[in-house]
């Protein structure tokens, strides 16, 4: 249980990150950099996607490759009613819930009959099979994809079209996520799931189904990835089977890892590092992902437990 | 309260379990002693679910739980121990008691109030703990305790399932003489009052502790009775003194 607690270095780090974001746009502002603002919107949607696969990843030990799948998901659902001009947000959140809900369900009841690499394998399957699926969706764009022309619309005191709106809804919602997932770890649920990534044949032997638990799980992680899909079609305003391709459920995987694995706030760490690294290092050098991929092979040695890992180990021995 | 019937299982060539027929009373200790490889561990896997019988039939307060799954035998009131000791090791003793705890609680569907803060759950996982004598290791890491506490932990969590029937896969094993007499006093509580299926080697635990004993030897059960009868058996005593030390 103290794995998850952060320790006071830790603590202090990421209090300091949840403010940092939560003055962001004051800052952007007074510097005119409004751009950084984009920059932080993204790192705290692909945050919220981050949190939610670390629940399979790092407190469950399901190492899925078709999380991106649910991002699609959800950008698909604001997508596909805005181009039949239904702008209700509302609309556009039900949907992608029980759209991610139920992709969720039926295809983790089947990849979770299986276990290691055959369950990397089949997640990363049925996630292809959606990017497929929307690429051959010629009445939706096909491959070249949708541009949403106008945002969800939560009623009039809610604006996403205003950059600095979005983003606080986005941060609303991160701190949702965080919260949630916080009390669910702690809870008895996250407590079976954790137990059930050490030691399965034990926990089926107190008399847990493991199987129905994990599934629950998915289930609970892919809604809560195809939330975060909503305010990513929202913010990029134009969306493409591209966005749940194989590489960026990877990219994902990297952030959690990154982040340090089944930590509560890793995979927001990880998140940003991941998403500033590849802004200021592509703007340095085309090659930029050779570097990047060093830094992630020198966070994963060395860090061990990624920046999680860096901030608690002087404290650990 | 258990009725093992007919019991096969065969791995490969081997017959591990040969037509076992066997029972245990309500409250009784039935022990069974036999060589290593007899097949006594195949055996408790097959009552709890873990391997699947090639033959016969296992019921449970007059129950066929012959195809049930582990966890459903287990919510059923059947309790098992490991040889090997097979516990969550990077979660705190008391995080893995409460495990045991929890899966006897009914559904663990329960997404909200965090575990540390369940006074019962709490209490009972302490309680668990404090009958081995681990009460004091409460929140040392699991994978980081010695190898006699980590005997102990599987016997609290064991316990703290509060089964109708223990399965007790050699308790003692690796334990040294203090830590074993110990559990056999542990043991000599309860006893009476559980249905306990039990496996030692250990010869002075099983003849204070049991009621009836079996032995088993390459898979067939050569011997049932009393004490006295067994202590008696020139059988036991050829297939004891020709097979172990
Ligand atoms: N999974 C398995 N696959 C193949 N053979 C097995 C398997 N499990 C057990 N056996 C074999 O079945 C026989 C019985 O093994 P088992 O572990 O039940 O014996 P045991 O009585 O528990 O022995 P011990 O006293 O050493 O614990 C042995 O010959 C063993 O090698
Ligand atoms: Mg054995």
């Amino acid at each position: 249980m103290k794995d998850y607690l952060p320790s006071t270095l830790s603590g202090i780090a990421y209090t300091g990150v949840i403010i940092l974001l939560a003055v962001m746009p004051v800052i952007t502002s007074a510097l005119g950099q409004g751009f950084y603002l984009d920059i932080f919107s993204r790192i705290m949607i692909l945050s919220i996607a981050a949190l939610s696969l670390n629940l399979l990843i790092g407190y469950g030990g399901m190492i899925s490759l078709g999380h991106a799948a649910f991002l699609g998901i959800g950008a698909y659902c604001v997508g596909i009613p805005v181009y039949y001009e239904i702008y209700n947000g509302w609309i556009h959140l039900g949907l992608a819930i029980v759209a991610s809900g139920i992709f969720a369900l039926v295809t983790g009841a089947i990849s979770l009959r299986t276990k290691g690499v055959y369950f990397i394998m089949i997640t990363l399957a049925f996630a292809q099979m959606v990017y497929f699926t929307f690429v051959s969706l010629e009445e939706y764009g096909g491959d070249d994809g949708l541009v949403i022309v106008l945002r969800s619309e939560f009623g009039n005191w809610l604006d996403l079209e205003s950059a600095v709106v979005l983003y606080y809804v986005i941060f609303f919602v991160l701190l949702l996520t965080l919260f949630f997932i916080n009390k669910l770890v702690k809870a008895r649920f996250g407590r079976v799931i954790v137990g059930s990534k050490y030691n399965e044949r034990r926990m089926q032997s107190l008399g847990f189904d493991t199987y129905r638990y994990r599934l629950v799980c998915y289930v609970i992680s892919g809604i809560l990835c195809g939330i975060a899909g909503v305010f990513l079609g929202n913010f990029t305003s134009f969306i493409s089977p591209e966005m749940m391709g194989w590489t960026r459920s990877g990219e994902l995987i990297f952030m959690v890892v990154f982040g340090g694995t089944g930590t509560l706030f890793g995979p927001i760490m990880g998140a940003g590092i991941f998403i500033l690294l590849e802004e200021w290092l592509s703007a340095i050098t085309i090659y930029w992902q050779l570097i990047f991929g060093a830094i992630l092979i020198a966070v994963v040695l060395f860090g061990r437990g990624g920046i999680h890992g860096l901030l608690t180990r002087s404290k650990r021995r | 309260m258990l009725e093992i019937i007919n019991l096969e299982k065969q791995f490969g060539g081997i017959k591990a379990v040969d037509n076992v027929n066997l029972a245990v009373e309500q409250n009784e200790i039935h022990a069974i002693i036999g060589p290593n490889g007899a097949g006594k561990t195949t055996l408790i896997s097959q009552v709890a679910g873990e391997l699947r019988p090639d033959g016969g039939q296992i019921r449970f307060r007059n129950e066929d739980v012959t195809f049930l799954r582990p966890a459903q035998r287990a919510r059923r009131g059947l309790a098992r121990s490991f040889q090997i000791t097979s516990v969550m090791l990077p979660m705190t003793l008391l995080e893995n008691v409460c495990m045991a705890v929890q899966g006897r609680m009914g559904h663990s569907f329960r997404f909200w109030q965090p575990t540390s803060r369940d006074t019962v759950l709490m209490e009972s996982a302490m309680q668990a703990l404090r009958t081995v004598g681990l009460e004091d290791r409460a929140e040392n890491i699991a994978g980081e305790v010695s190898h006699g506490e980590h005997r102990q932990l599987e016997i609290a969590m064991a316990l703290a399932m509060e089964p109708l029937l223990l399965l007790l896969d050699e308790p003692t094993a690796g334990m040294g003489p203090e830590e074993s007499a110990e559990l056999v006093s542990i043991l000599q509580q309860i006893k009476g009052e559980k249905s306990i299926l039990l496996i030692e080697h250990d010869m002075d635990a099983v003849f204070s502790l049991a009621d009836t004993i079996s032995v088993l030897v390459y898979g067939q059960i050569i011997a049932s009775g009393t004490k006295d009868e067994i202590r008696a058996n020139s059988e036991v005593q050829l297939a004891y003194l020709g097979e172990t030390a």
